[in-house]
C-alpha cells in the first residue's frame, strides 16, 4: 500500500506492506532509528511517538493508519541544535541512564506536560505509567518533567515558544483543560 | 589556563553519554544496518522437557526470501558448548549445553531451529511454516522433588538432578566456630525457610546481534556486558582464532547481569553468517527475552540462627537449594557462592555453616541479576533478624546494634575469613533514622494498632553490606572461577593536549564516559571536556573483565589512576629535563609542573607535545607520553548502609503501599554523586519489584506463564515512592580512590526492608512471614488465616514502642 | 514480533465495512484503536487475513446529546470520552471508569466501542455499560439492531457481534445527578484490573433513592449486582448500610482464580470494594 506520512517536517511516500507496524516503518524505512522497541504487548512505551500531536505508542499502531497523519519522533523535537526543554530537563535532572526508554518517555512527557502545564509529582507519575524505565527508579524522571513544565510555563522564556509550536495539531487544539 | 578549579572527583557532574540518548542519535544494536545484511530468528521450543522427534524445514526453506534454515542437527558438529567459567566444585555435573538443541529440548524455550531471510518479517513468516514434532518427557520443575529418590531426572545421563554441593564451614576453615555446638548450646533457636522467587532481569534493551564476516575476520556487535569475554569465549567455543574476532558492545539498553553472558544466539549468528558470507543480524522479541534469556535468584533457604537470651546472636547455619534450570550457562553454578560470604553480613557470628545444593530443571537457566548471591544472603539474614528480634521480644534495630561490627573495630575477619577493611553502621543508621523520623513513625504504628485501623503500618529495617568490587584473582582462583578480576586501563595523550582514556569496564547505562572522565582530569589537571572516554571495542580496548559486581569503579578506576599516575611520572620527569631542574624540585598541580621556589612552570600539554615531537628527551626516554595499568585489587571492597521502609498494609485487601523509604548509603568517596545517586534509585526499584511485584511463574507443564511484560510485573513510575537517599563516608582502604561501589546497594538492601515491614505492619495478627513477591492476596491470605490460627497479639512481637514497654514491665 | 501477512481496507462508510466483512467471511477483523488487536496480531495469537479499519468512519467519533440518553460513537477513544463535557455531566461513571483504562498513550487510541467488543472480563467500560443500562447499536448485513449491555456481553471475549457486524454507537441513558464511583484494583498501575466495581447512585434526602452496581472481572462477562442495588435502595446513605449491602456483592458472580488472585479471593475482594466504592460514591 502507498502511503505519505509527514515525519518530523518531512514528506515520505512509500509503498508498504499492511502489516508495517508504525516503528518499524520509522526505524527501517526512515532510518528513524531514535524510536526503539522493547516489547510485544504495548507496555513498556519506548516506541513512543506523537501522532497528530498525541502520544501514541508506535508499535501500536499499523504504518498504513500513519497515512496522511503527522509523526513526531525524538529526532524531531531539537530545532536548530538546540535542545527542547523537555530533553534538557533531562539530561539536568540525570534522567537516564542507560537511555533505552528515553525517547520515548520524553515524547510522553511532553504529551504529559500539555494536557498539565504544572503537574504534581502524583500527576507525572500518573501520566507516565505507560512508560517502563529499569534503570532509574523514576526519581529523576519525575524531577526532571516537573522542571520541564516549570521552564515551559508561558512567559518562561524563548524556550516556551518552541512548545507551543509543537504540542498539539490544529485539530487537537482546545482539546486540553 | 587548564587549570581545573573544583576538584573534579566529587563534581555532580552532568553525563556526557546524554546528548546522543535524549536526541535519538543512539548507536543500539538493532540500529546498525549494512548493505545485504540478512535477518536471523529463532524457532523456540513450547515444550519443557521433550524428544525432538522430527523437524521438517521444507515448506520454510521454500518461503519467499529465505536464505538458510537450520536446525540443531545441521549445526552440531560445529557449535560446541556454550561455556561455563565457574566449575565450583571438582565434581560438579555439568551437561553439554548446545546453542541449538540437538535430540532433546530441555527448557520451553531452548532454540530448536533458525531461519535466516531477507527481511525480519520473511524469517518470522518462515518461522510458522517449520514443523516439529515432540515426544514429550516427564517434566522436572520443583528443587525438593527433583532431588528425591527416584525423580525424574532433566539429564539422565548425569544420573541426577544434583549439579554439585558446595561448603563452607567456620570450624572446618578455622574461621569460626562449630554451628552444630552452638545450636546445641543455644538459648534460642529460630529457623525460617524463605523463597527467593525468580527474577527475570528485563532490561528494556532487548538482546540484539549483528555479525560481519568480511574482510578475513568476524566483527560482532551484541548488546553485551562483557564484550571482552565475549571474544575470548567465542574463541574458546567455536575455535575461531582469537585475534580474527572483534567484539564491540555499542550503546547497551541496561543489563543488570542479565547480559553478562556468551549467549546461543551470540554463537548461532556468527555461524550462520559465516556459513553465508553475508552479515546478518538477530534481535530478540520481548517475548524471547522472556523465555531464553537467563533468569535470576531462585532458591530456596533454610536458616538457622541461635542466640542468648540477651541477643548475642552465637550461630548461623544456612542450606540453600539453588535451582540451575536446565543448563550452566558462565557463572550459573557460582551465583549462589557468591552468597556464601554474605549471610553473615554485619553482625559478629563465631560460628557459620552454609551449605548449597545446585539442582537442575527443566526451566531457563539462572545467571547473575543485580547484585548476584547477595541480594539472596542478604534477604535472609536481615529476615532472621527480624525473626530473632521478634522472638526475643526486642526491638528490631536493638538486636542488629547489639550484634553488628562496632566502627572502632574495622578491620574486622568475619567469620567467612574476609577482612571487612572500613565502615560505621552507627553513623549511617542513626542518620537514616533521624530522616526517617522512626520514632514518630513507632508511635503512629502503636497508635493504628491500638484503633485497629484497617490500614496498618510497619516498619522494615535493613542494615545490609556487601562484597563487590570484583574480585582479587587470587580469590577467584581459590573459589575455582575460571577467569581473573582485574581491570585495565590505557592513557594516550594526544598532541594537542586531548586525552583518551581507554577502559576494559564496559558501561550499559552506568555514565563511565563521565566518571571516568572526572578521573582523569582530577589527577592530570586537565580540562573535563578534553577526556574521550573509549571502551566497549575489544580492537580499541584490547583488554578488560568488563562491568558487572559493582567493580568498575573501584578496580577499573584504581587502574586509570595508576595508568595517570605512570603518565605524570613519566611527564614529570621530561618537565624537569625541560626546565633544567631536579625531577625532586618539580610540583605537579592544576596541569602544570613548576620549580618549586621559582617562577617556572610548564603546563603538562606542552611537555606532552614535547614528549610527541622528541626532539628534546632525556638519553633512553622514548617518545610519547602514553601509559597503560592493569590493577588487580587485593580485597573486596565493603560497602554498607541503612535502609528504613514504612509500609502502610490493608488489611481488608492485602494491598501494600510504601509510606516512606530512606536510605542512607555509605559507598566510601564519591566520583560523581549524581551518578550515584542515579545508581541507588534505580537499585531501590530493583529491590522494591521483588518484594512486591515480580516472578517468573511456571505452570505445571514449564511453560513460562510470565513472558511478557503485561504478566511480568515492572513496576511503572505510579508503583513507587519518593526516595529520600543521603550517604556517610568511610574511605575504602583497598583502592587509591577510596571507593566501594554502588551499582547494586539499593537491590541488595531494600527486598528485606519492604518484606520486613510488611511482616511488621501485620505480626501481631499473627503473621510471621509472606512470600515474595507479596501480592495482595498472600498477604490477605496470611493476615485471615493468622487471625483464623487465633494466633494471639504478642506486642513483644511487633517491636516498636510496644515492644518496649512489654519488655519493661508490663509483666 | 511481527504481525502475519493480511489484507487491510479501509472503508469510508459502515455499509461498506460491513460489505468488506462480510465479503471476507469468518476471516475478517475489525480494527478500532487497536490498542488490543495489534497486539494480539502481533504475538500471531490470531491471523486474519481480512482487517477492516473503521478510522476513515467519522460518523463513529464523538458524543450526542439524545434527550435521555447520550450517543456515543463506537470510535470514540478513551481520550475523548475522558474530556467529554457530556460524558461528565450525564454519565460520570463513565469518565471515572475511562480514567482508569490502560495509560495515556493507549487511552489515545483505544476506543469505547473496541473496548466492548473485545469483551475482556476484566476491561474496565462493560462493567459501567452494564450498570448504566447501555444499549449497543450494531449494524450488519441485516441491517441495523438494539442490544442491551445485559445481552451484549455472552463469555470470554465473546459478544453477540457476528464477524460481520459493526458496533456503530453505544446509547448510555443519563444519570444526571447521580454520584459515581469506579474502583479498580490491580497490582501495578498499567495493569487491568483484578476486580473492578462500577458504582451509581442517586441519593435524595439522605437516602438512596436508586442504586447500580456492577462487578469488573467477577466472571466470564461483567456481572450487574442485584442483591447489592436491592439491598441498597431505600436504606440511608451511612456506612452501615452501605457495607451490610456491599456483603452481597459476590452472589451470582463466578470469578476465576488466576496467579493474582483466586476465586475466593476475588469474592473478597468484590465485598469490599463494592463497599469503597459506594461509599465514595455518596462520599459517606
Ligand atoms: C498496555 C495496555 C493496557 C491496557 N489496560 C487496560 C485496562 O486497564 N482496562 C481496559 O479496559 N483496557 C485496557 N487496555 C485495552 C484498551 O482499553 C483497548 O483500547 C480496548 O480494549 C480495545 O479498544 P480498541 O479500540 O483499541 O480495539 P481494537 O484493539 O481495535 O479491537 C479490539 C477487538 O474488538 C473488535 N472491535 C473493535 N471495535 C469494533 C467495532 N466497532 N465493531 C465490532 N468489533 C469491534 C476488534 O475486531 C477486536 O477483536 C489496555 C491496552 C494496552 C495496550
Ligand atoms: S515497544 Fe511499543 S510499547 Fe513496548
Ligand atoms: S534509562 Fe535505562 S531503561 Fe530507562
Amino acid at each position: 500500500m502507498r502511503i505519505t506520512v509527514n515525519v518530523d517536517g518531512v514528506g515520505y511516500t512509500d509503498d508498504v506492506e499492511p502489516r508495517t507496524l508504525l516503528v518499524h516503518y520509522l526505524r527501517e524505512r526512515l532510518g528513524k532509528t531514535g524510536t526503539v522497541v522493547g516489547c510485544d504487548t504495548s507496555n513498556c512505551g519506548a516506541c513512543t511517538v506523537h501522532l497528530d500531536g498525541h502520544s501514541v505508542k508506535s508499535c501500536s499502531v499499523f504504518a498504513v493508519q500513519a497515512d496522511r497523519h503527522e509523526v513526531t519522533t525524538i529526532e524531531g523535537l531539537a530545532r536548530d541544535g538546540k535542545l527542547h526543554p523537555v530533553q534538557r530537563a533531562f539530561h539536568e535532572n540525570h534522567a537516564l541512564q542507560c537511555g533505552f526508554c528515553t525517547p520515548g518517555m520524553i515524547m510522553q512527557s511532553l504529551d504529559l506536560i500539555a494536557d498539565h502545564p504544572d503537574p504534581d509529582e502524583e500527576t507525572v507519575r500518573k501520566g507516565l505509567e505507560g512508560n517502563l524505565c529499569r534503570c532509574t527508579g523514576y526519581q529523576n524522571i519525575v524531577k526532571a518533567v516537573r522542571d520541564a513544565a516549570h521552564h515551559m510555563r508561558p512567559g518562561a522564556g524563548p524556550e516556551a515558544e518552541q512548545v507551543t509550536e509543537e504540542t498539539r495539531s490544529p485539530s487537537h487544539a482546545g482539546g486540553g483543560e | 589556563m587548564t587549570a581545573t578549579v573544583e576538584p573534579e572527583i566529587g563534581k555532580a557532574r552532568l553525563r556526557k553519554e546524554d546528548a546522543r540518548l535524549i536526541t535519538g542519535d543512539t548507536r543500539w544494536t538493532d540500529n546498525i544496518q549494512m548493505a545485504g545484511m540478512l535477518h536471523m530468528a529463532v524457532l523456540r521450543s513450547p515444550m519443557a522437557h521433550a524428544r525432538i522427534t522430527s523437524v521438517d524445514v521444507t515448506a520454510a526453506a521454500a518461503m519467499p526470501g529465505v536464505l538458510l534454515v537450520l536446525t540443531g542437527e545441521d549445526v552440531a558438529e560445529e557449535q560446541g558448548s556454550l561455556p561455563c567459567a565457574w566449575p565450583i566444585t571438582e565434581d560438579m555435573l555439568a551437561p553439554p549445553a548446545p546453542s541449538l538443541a540437538v535430540g532433546e529440548v530441555n527448557f520451553a524455550g531452548e532454540g530448536v531451529a533458525v531461519v535466516i531471510a531477507r527481511s525480519d518479517y520473511e524469517a518470522h513468516d518462515a518461522l510458522a511454516a517449520i514443523d516439529v514434532e515432540y515426544d514429550e518427557l516427564p517434566v522436572v520443575l520443583d528443587m525438593k522433588a527433583a532431588l528425591a529418590d527416584g525423580a525424574d531426572l532433566v539429564h539422565p545421563d548425569l544420573g541426577t538432578n544434583k549439579s554439585a554441593t558446595w561448603v563452607f564451614d567456620s570450624a572446618e576453615a578455622g574461621t569460626g566456630s562449630d554451628v552444630d555446638q552452638a545450636i546445641a548450646d543455644a538459648e534460642v533457636t529460630v529457623t525460617r525457610t524463605f523463597r527467593q522467587q525468580r527474577l527475570i532481569p528485563a532490561f528494556m534493551e532487548p538482546r540484539s546481534v549483528v555479525v560481519d564476516p568480511g574482510g578475513g575476520s568476524i566483527t560482532m556487535w551484541s548488546a553485551t556486558q562483557v564484550p571482552h569475554i565475549l571474544r575470548w569465549m567465542l574463541a574458546a567455543v567455536l575455535g575461531i582464532p582469537e585475534h580474527k574476532v572483534r567484539v564491540i558492545a555499542p550503546d547497551v539498553g541496561g543489563g543488570f547481569g542479565g547480559k553478562l553472558q556468551v549467549t546461543p544466539e551470540e554463537v548461532l549468528t556468527l555461524l550462520v553468517a559465516r556459513r553465508l558470507g553475508k552479515p546478518v543480524k538477530w534481535t530478540e522479541s520481548r517475548t524471547e527475552s522472556m523465555l531464553s534469556a537467563h533468569h535470576g535468584r531462585d532458591q530456596v533457604q533454610e536458616l538457622t540462627i541461635t542466640a542468648r537470651r540477651d541477643g548475642t546472636v552465637t550461630g548461623l547455619k544456612v542450606d540453600l537449594l539453588a535451582d540451575m534450570g536446565a543448563y550452566l550457562r558462565l557463572v550459573t553454578p557460582g551465583v549462589p557462592i557468591l552468597g556464601a560470604f554474605m549471610f553473615n553480613a554485619i553482625y559478629k557470628f563465631p560460628a557459620y555453616r552454609f551449605t548449597c545444593v545446585n539442582v537442575f530443571t527443566n526451566k531457563v537457566p539462572t545467571d547473575a541479576y543485580r547484585g548476584a548471591g547477595r541480594p539472596e544472603a542478604t534477604f535472609a539474614i536481615e529476615r532472621m533478624m527480624d525473626e530473632l528480634a521478634a522472638e526475643l521480644g526486642v526491638e528490631p534495630m536493638e538486636l542488629r546494634r547489639k550484634n553488628w561490627i562496632k566502627h572502632e573495630e574495622f578491620p574486622f575477619t568475619t567469620v567467612c575469613g574476609l577482612t571487612y577493611d572500613s565502615g560505621n553502621y552507627e553513623a549511617a543508621t542513626d542518620r537514616a533514622m533521624e530522616l526517617f523520623g522512626y520514632e514518630e513513625l513507632r508511635r503512629e504504628q502503636a497508635r493504628r494498632r491500638e484503633s485497629g485501623d484497617p490500614v496498618q503500618l510497619g516498619i522494615g529495617i535493613s542494615t545490609f553490606t556487601e562484597m563487590c568490587g570484583l574480585a582479587p584473582s587470587r580469590v577467584l582462583g581459590s573459589l575455582r572461577y575460571g577467569a581473573g578480576g582485574w581491570e585495565h586501563a590505557a592513557i594516550r595523550m594526544l598532541p594537542t593536549g586531548k586525552v583518551e582514556l581507554i577502559t576494559g569496564t564496559s558501561p550499559h547505562g552506568q555514565g563511565h564516559e563521565t566518571a571516568w572522565s572526572q578521573i582523569v582530569a582530577d589527577r592530570l589537571g586537565v580540562p573535563f571536556e578534553d577526556v574521550e572516554v573509549l571502551h566497549g571495542d575489544t580492537q580499541s580496548s584490547h583488554k578488560g573483565m568488563d562491568s558487572y559486581g559493582s567493580r568498575s569503579l573501584a578496580v577499573g578506576g584504581t587502574a586509570i589512576v595508576l595508568a595517570a599516575d605512570k603518565v605524570l611520572a613519566k611527564a614529570r620527569t621530561l618537565a624537569a629535563h625541560l626546565m633544567e631542574c631536579s625531577e625532586s624540585d618539580v610540583d605537579f598541580s592544576n596541569g602544570q609542573f613548576s620549580v618549586r621556589g621559582t617562577g617556572t612552570s610548564t603546563a603538562l600539554t606542552d611537555v606532552v607535545l614535547a614528549a610527541h615531537v622528541a626532539h628534546n628527551l632525556p638519553d633512553g626516554m622514548e617518545p610519547g607520553m602514553d601509559a597503560e595499568s592493569t590493577f588487580d585489587p587485593t580485597n573486596f571492597s565493603f560497602p554498607h548502609g541503612t535502609h528504613l521502609c514504612a509500609t502502610e498494609v490493608d488489611t481488608e485487601t492485602g494491598a501494600v503501599k510504601i509510606h516512606s523509604y530512606v536510605c542512607v548509603d555509605d559507598i566510601g568517596e564519591v566520583v560523581n554523586p549524581l551518578i550515584v545517586e542515579g545508581q541507588v534509585h534505580g537499585g531501590l526499584a530493583q529491590g522494591i519489584a521483588q518484594a512486591l511485584f515480580e516472578e517468573a511463574v511456571h505452570d505445571e507443564s514449564g511453560t513460562l506463564t510470565t513472558a511478557t511484560l503485561a504478566d511480568y510485573l515492572v513496576p511503572t513510575a505510579a508503583d513507587l515512592p519518593h526516595f529520600t537517599t543521603d550517604r556517610t563516608v568511610t574511605p575504602a582502604d583497598s583502592n587509591p580512590l577510596g571507593v566501594k561501589g554502588v551499582g547494586e546497594a539499593g537491590t541488595i538492601a531494600s527486598t528485606p526492608a519492604v518484606v520486613n515491614a510488611i511482616i511488621d505492619a501485620v505480626r501481631h495478627l499473627g503473621v510471621t512471614d509472606v512470600e515474595m513477591p507479596c501480592t495482595p492476596m498472600r498477604v490477605w491470605k496470611a493476615v485471615h488465616e493468622g487471625k483464623e490460627r487465633g494466633v494471639p497479639t504478642t506486642p513483644v512481637a511487633a517491636g516498636g514502642l510496644g515492644s518496649i514497654d512489654a519488655q519493661g514491665g508490663a509483666e | 514480533m511481527i504481525p502475519a501477512e493480511f489484507e487491510y481496507v479501509a472503508p469510508t462508510s459502515v455499509e461498506e465495512a460491513v460489505r468488506a466483512l462480510t465479503e471476507a467471511g469468518e476471516d475478517a477483523k475489525v480494527l478500532a484503536g487497536g490498542q488490543s488487536l495489534i497486539p494480539v496480531l502481533r504475538m500471531r495469537l490470531a491471523a486474519p487475513n481480512v482487517v477492516v479499519d473503521l478510522s476513515n468512519l467519522s460518523e463513529l467519533t464523538g458524543v450526542r446529546d439524545d434527550g435521555d440518553s447520550l450517543l456515543i460513537g463506537a470510535m470514540t477513544t478513551h481520550y475523548e470520552v475522558q474530556r467529554d463535557h457530556l460524558v461528565h455531566d450525564h454519565a460520570r461513571l463513565l469518565a471515572l471508569a475511562t480514567d482508569e483504562v490502560a495509560d495515556p498513550q493507549v487511552r489515545h487510541r483505544g476506543t469505547f466501542g473496541g473496548a466492548l467488543a473485545h469483551a475482556d472480563p476484566a476491561g474496565d467500560l462493560p462493567a459501567p455499560a452494564l450498570a448504566m443500562d447501555a444499549t449497543m447499536i450494531i449494524v450488519g448485513p441485516g441491517g441495523r439492531r438494539e442490544v442491551p449491555a445485559a445481552e451484549f456481553f455472552v463469555d470470554y471475549f465473546t459478544t453477540v457481534l457476528e464477524p460481520n457486524d459493526v458496533l456503530v454507537d453505544i446509547r448510555v441513558p443519563k444519570l444526571t445527578g447521580w454520584s459515581a464511583h469506579y474502583e479498580k484494583f490491580n497490582r501495578v498501575a498499567q495493569a487491568w484490573s483484578i476486580v473492578a466495581v462500577a458504582a451509581a447512585v442517586r441519593v435524595s434526602d439522605g437516602t438512596i433513592a436508586e442504586a447500580r452496581v456492577a462487578l469488573t472481572n467477577m466472571g466470564p462477562t461483567p456481572v450487574r449486582a442485584h442483591g447489592v442495588e436491592e439491598a441498597l435502595v431505600g436504606q440511608p446513605a451511612t456506612a452501615e448500610s452501605i457495607n451490610a449491602a456491599a456483603a452481597r456483592a459476590a452472589e451470582g458472580t463466578n470469578p476465576t482464580t488466576d496467579g493474582n488472585a483466586d476465586a475466593e479471593f476475588r469474592s473478597h475482594l468484590a465485598r469490599v470494594l463494592t463497599g469503597r466504592a459506594i461509599t465514595a460514591a455518596v462520599g459517606a
